[in-house]
């Protein structure tokens, strides 16, 4: 019985949820191709094997850990070193690594180190003999592709959010491994790393997501948009191209197509048309909300609950609303 | 004196209504249309100004496909590149590493300073030819970038990650993958479209070897059960919330 195993992605001495995911994926692999171990890794700085248990709650049975001090930030041919070593030590079915910013970097030069062919961003998969069929938005989210995997291991990564992480209690071996290559001897060092806002909550992490567009008319009534995210607790702000081109919010905020791809359990789209590029970033959300003043707008065609009308008038209440329905559980 | 070569991949365009060919598996090519894909046009304008700002260099475009893509390298051509590789293939595979493959293999004694990607096909979606060309290429890379300086034989980009960003150092030659937003991609001149037909366009046979990523089978987006106005203005808010708590689950 070959093992399955999964990278833990971590920043900043943490564990990302995107972690728990993989291992999720990689439990989920490893049960329905007749049981198995799953194997993970966390590669970073000294202190970062005091996580490792935390991954067998979500089905991991061994968890390798590479630290060096060298490794505080992303660095990524040790990571792709080291992984790639991992797969190799074992006779490993499938490997599962996120599709966030750091495992589209990571999942593909690992496939390469390897040789085997890597499906990305891969929303659903299934085990089906010795292939793995795994499905991936492509064409801008317009057309749903089931892509057949042999080989093994099959790599993916996956969209964040989109496989949710669920517990599996175990106690994990730990094992300290060495980074397959000295940190010191990499050619592409990341020297520096500039956090936005520490406090905020990224939009692949979010399990709300609040977007707005250039319905709001102009950069300062994205207080409103701010207000209505806070009355959720938990929810990250998005906005649309036409926001981020004007400046009006960040580029990093930007969801679509050539933005960030969320599938987030509800979306609430604020005086967004629903542009294809825009759908592209955001039609895998559970559940989507649009308030929009124009009936025909194409975002409601995707919208599980659309209100007409305008936001300015909506959008107060909205979040009085939230707030009370929050605050009576 | 830069050699810069840009990988640019022929992608439909994606604003047209697609739909699915008997086979299931793959798109009905009835009614498309090509482009360059999106952030592959953002890598070519990049290559494009570090030969300007270096003075001396060039640009060579590579293609991996079928005949018609010539007329897409023709496109990258009058737009500014010197000349052109077209790997001719009959059909592009899905799998990220055969491209990758036939790339590298002609790649490989190219002498380039620079190889550049676009963050990602648009097609594809998918993001992996760069850096799995990089590493069968066993060079540096840096993926998704956003800022680019080179000098003196080194690079600094920067790349924008979950709500932070990287800075980035690497030595040439490297391989770098292009995002949106870097440099304002340029139009073709009238000039330029006269002078792309005399380019050297070379033709060779793709290498892309075993594909072991295949399409089992392609589909439109499940209809979201979407498509529901629950109501107008503000006095549809409580309804709303009501069914965000009782049918979505989600408060
Ligand atoms: C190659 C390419 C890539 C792209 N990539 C992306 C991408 O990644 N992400 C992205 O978002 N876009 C992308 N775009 C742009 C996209 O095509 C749209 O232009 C963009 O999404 C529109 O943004 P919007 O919905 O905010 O603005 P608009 O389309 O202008 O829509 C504004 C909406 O607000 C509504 N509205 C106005 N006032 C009110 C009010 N008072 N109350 C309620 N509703 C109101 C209007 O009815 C309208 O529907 C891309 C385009 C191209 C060509
Ligand atoms: N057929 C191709 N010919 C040349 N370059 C390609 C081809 N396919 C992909 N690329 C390059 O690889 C990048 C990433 O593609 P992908 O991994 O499919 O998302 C593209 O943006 C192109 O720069």
């Amino acid at each position: 019985m070959g093992a399955t195993f999964a990278f833990a992605e971590s920043r900043d001495g943490n564990l990302r949820k995107v972690a728990f995911e993989a291992v999720t994926a990689a439990r989920q692999a490893a049960d329905a191709s007749g049981g198995g171990e799953v194997h993970a890794l966390i590669v970073g700085a000294p202190g970062i094997a005091a996580r490792a248990a935390e991954l067998g709650k979500y089905g991991a049975d061994a968890v390798a850990v590479a630290e060096d001090a060298g490794l505080e930030r992303y660095s990524p041919e040790v990571f792709a070193a080291t992984s790639a070593e991992r797969l190799r030590t074992g006779a490993y079915r499938a490997g599962f690594f996120a599709a966030s910013a750091q495992g589209r970097d990571l999942a593909p030069r690992v496939a390469a180190r390897l040789g085997v062919s890597l499906a990305s961003d891969v929303t659903d998969f299934e085990i089906q003999g010795d292939a793995v069929l795994a499905r991936h938005p492509a064409y801008t989210g317009k057309v749903i592709v089931t892509l057949r995997l042999v080989g093994a291991p099959a790599l993916l990564s996956l969209r964040p959010g989109a496989v949710a992480a669920v517990e599996q209690p175990r106690v994990a071996r730990v094992e300290a491994v060495a980074p397959a290559i000295a940190p010191g001897a990499a050619r592409v060092v990341v020297t520096e790393v500039s956090q936005r806002s520490a406090a905020k909550l990224d939009l692949g992490e979010a399990s709300v997501i609040v977007s707005g567009g250039r319905g709001l008319r102009a950069p300062e009534n994205f207080k409103l948009v701010e207000d209505l995210a806070a009355a959720f607790g938990n929810a990250a702000v998005g906005a649309t191209r036409a926001v981020t081109d004007d400046g009006w919010r960040p580029a990093t905020d930007q969801i679509g197509q050539t933005g960030r791809v969320v599938s987030p359990n509800l979306y609430v789209a604020l005086g967004i048309s629903g542009a294809v590029q825009h759908l592209a970033g955001m039609r895998t959300a559970k559940t989507i909300v649009a308030i929009n003043r124009d009936k025909d707008a194409p975002i409601f065609k995707v919208a599980d609950y659309g209100i007409v009308g305008d936001l300015f008038e909506i959008l107060p209440r909205l979040t009085e609303e939230i707030k009370k329905a929050r605050a009576s559980q | 004196m830069l050699k810069i070569a840009v990988c640019l991949k022929r992608v439909p365009e994606m604003e047209l209504r697609f739909s699915i060919a008997a086979d299931r598996k793959s798109l009905d090519q009835g009614g498309l249309k090509y482009e360059i894909s999106d952030f592959d046009g953002y890598a070519l304008e990049v290559g494009l100004r570090l030969v300007e700002k270096e003075g001396a260099g060039e640009v060579v475009v590579l293609c991996v496909g079928p005949d018609g893509v010539q007329e897409t390298i023709r496109k990258a051509l009058a737009i500014g590149a010197a000349r052109a590789v077209h790997l001719k293939a009959d059909e592009v595979p899905f799998d990220g590493l055969a491209i990758a493959k036939a790339l590298a293999a002609e790649l490989k004694d190219g002498g380039y300073d620079l190889i550049l990607f676009g963050r990602m096909a648009t097609d594809t979606a998918s993001g992996t030819v760069g850096p799995m060309t990089a590493e069968l290429l066993d060079l540096p890379c840096v993926t998704a970038l956003s800022h680019l300086e080179i000098a003196n034989g080194r690079g600094t980009a920067r790349r924008d990650l979950e709500g932070a960003t990287e800075t980035v150092e690497f030595p040439l030659p490297a391989v770098l993958t292009i995002d949106e937003g870097i440099a304002r991609p340029r139009l073709a001149s009238l000039k330029g479209i006269m002078a792309a037909k005399k380019k050297p366009l070379e033709v060779k046979p793709a290498q892309l070897g075993q594909v072991s990523l295949t399409v089992e089978a392609m589909a439109m987006p499940p209809e979201r059960a979407g498509g529901r106005i629950i109501g107008e203005g503000s006095d549809a808010v409580p309804e709303l919330v009501r069914l965000l708590r009782t049918e979505a689950k989600v408060l």
